[in-house]
């Protein structure tokens, strides 16, 4: 479990398949590309993986963001968990909608394994989209590190 | 199996805001089978719950558990039992069946329904369930090549479809076939078709809701004298 984040710097979950959006991730170290250091990353067998509480469990676990990234359409490891995915983060975002939480909080992305400097150009976008969204909201909940004891 | 929908989240946090701290009780049969209140749903209306309690500044605690049927007693075991008394309030995601007999089992508890409970279906594919059975406690399939006119004709008619039947759909609306035209084709092409000129005469209603709230009695199977 990660430690409570105490700064105003977003908490951003990144929830990446391993055949693509982590390798990518990966690929982008090796490149030296930077992005924001508030991207942490789950990696996962595959998008499919990913079911609608695990998005909610993030932010109520003190995620200000959450990324989910698989394959490009057409080319998943598993044929089509990438496909699946897409249509949970759909339902999830109508779910955190209704809770009162902005629903660009979550987002889905496809990115293959060569590339990494796209990873890093989308994790860069969607720290400053998930930046900018905190500084607007008023309604939306402070900041609250609430990492549950599991 | 017993079909259901989840209720508007707006509804069932109202129901929650109310208490201070709730239980969100799954079932694990019907429920879970068509998505609507399983282990999975109560996990996310709990994290919703928990989310919205959280935006609106709201004093809420809320805790999941799921049991693998409310409608049979010996499910709720001691550790069920001890979590829905420590609990100011149950959201149960069981049909309402399971949350009158949640009530009935813990006759102090007070259970909130989280699903809208809708009929007895069958699931068509994933994500699509269908209307097969009425419960009209008097079984008319024989007759009309195993399709039901009592639950799947809008207008649950015996004999023959009325002049609504347009293209082999209904005009309640186009995504419901006509079931008459479904037993025509059947009865057709089992070589019955003769069978569905004879005059179905009025049915009986008294075995279906209409003879009250019903209650089925084994004596063979029953473990004491019936009270």
């Amino acid at each position: 479990m990660t430690e409570p984040v105490t700064t105003n710097e977003p908490n951003i979950i990144a929830l990446c398949c391993h055949y693509c959006a982590f390798t990518a991730a990966d690929l982008a170290g090796t490149m030296r590309l930077q992005y924001p250091p508030n991207i942490r990353i789950v990696r996962l067998p595959c998008t499919g993986r990913v079911d609608v509480n695990m998005m909610l469990q993030a932010f109520v676990e003190g995620a200000d963001g959450v990324m989910v990234a698989g394959c490009e359409v057409g080319s998943c490891h598993f044929i089509k968990g990438n496909i699946r995915a897409a249509k949970r983060v759909a339902y999830a975002k109508k779910l955190l909608a209704e809770t009162g939480i902005n629903p660009e909080r979550l987002e889905m992305f496809h990115i293959a394994a060569s590339q990494g400097p796209l990873f890093a150009e989308t994790a860069t976008a969607f720290t400053e989209k998930i930046k900018q969204l905190m500084s607007q909201s008023t309604t939306e909940a402070p900041k609250t590190p609430v990492v549950a004891e599991r | 199996m017993i079909t259901a929908e989840r209720k508007p989240f707006d509804t069932v946090y109202e129901f929650a805001r109310r208490h201070k701290k709730v239980l969100v009780l799954g079932c694990g049969t019907c429920v879970t089978v068509c998505m609507a209140g399983g282990k999975k749903e109560a996990e996310i209306l709990t994290s919703q719950l928990t989310l919205k309690a959280r935006q609106d500044g709201v004093d809420l605690e809320v805790e999941e558990h799921t049991i693998e049927r409310q409608c049979d007693r010996e499910f709720f075991d001691e550790a069920t039992q001890r979590k829905i008394k420590d609990a100011d309030a149950v959201i149960s995601l069981a049909c309402g069946v399971g949350v009158q007999f949640c009530i009935e089992v813990l006759p102090d508890a007070i259970v909130y329904p989280g699903v809208d409970t809708k009929f007895y279906g069958a699931t068509i594919e994933q994500g699509l369930w269908s209307e097969r059975c009425g419960g009209c406690g008097n079984c008319v399939l024989e007759q009309f090549g195993g399709l039901c006119p009592v639950a799947r004709c809008s207008k649950s008619l015996l004999n023959g479809p009325c002049g609504g039947s347009s293209d082999g759909k209904c005009e309640v609306n186009s995504d419901i076939d006509c079931i008459w035209q479904l037993i025509y084709d059947r009865m057709k092409k089992l070589g019955r078709l003769d069978e569905l000129e004879q005059n179905q005469p009025a049915k009986d209603w008294t075995t279906g809701r209409d003879g009250g709230p019903r209650r089925i009695l084994r004596e063979d199977v029953t473990l004491e004298a019936n009270p």
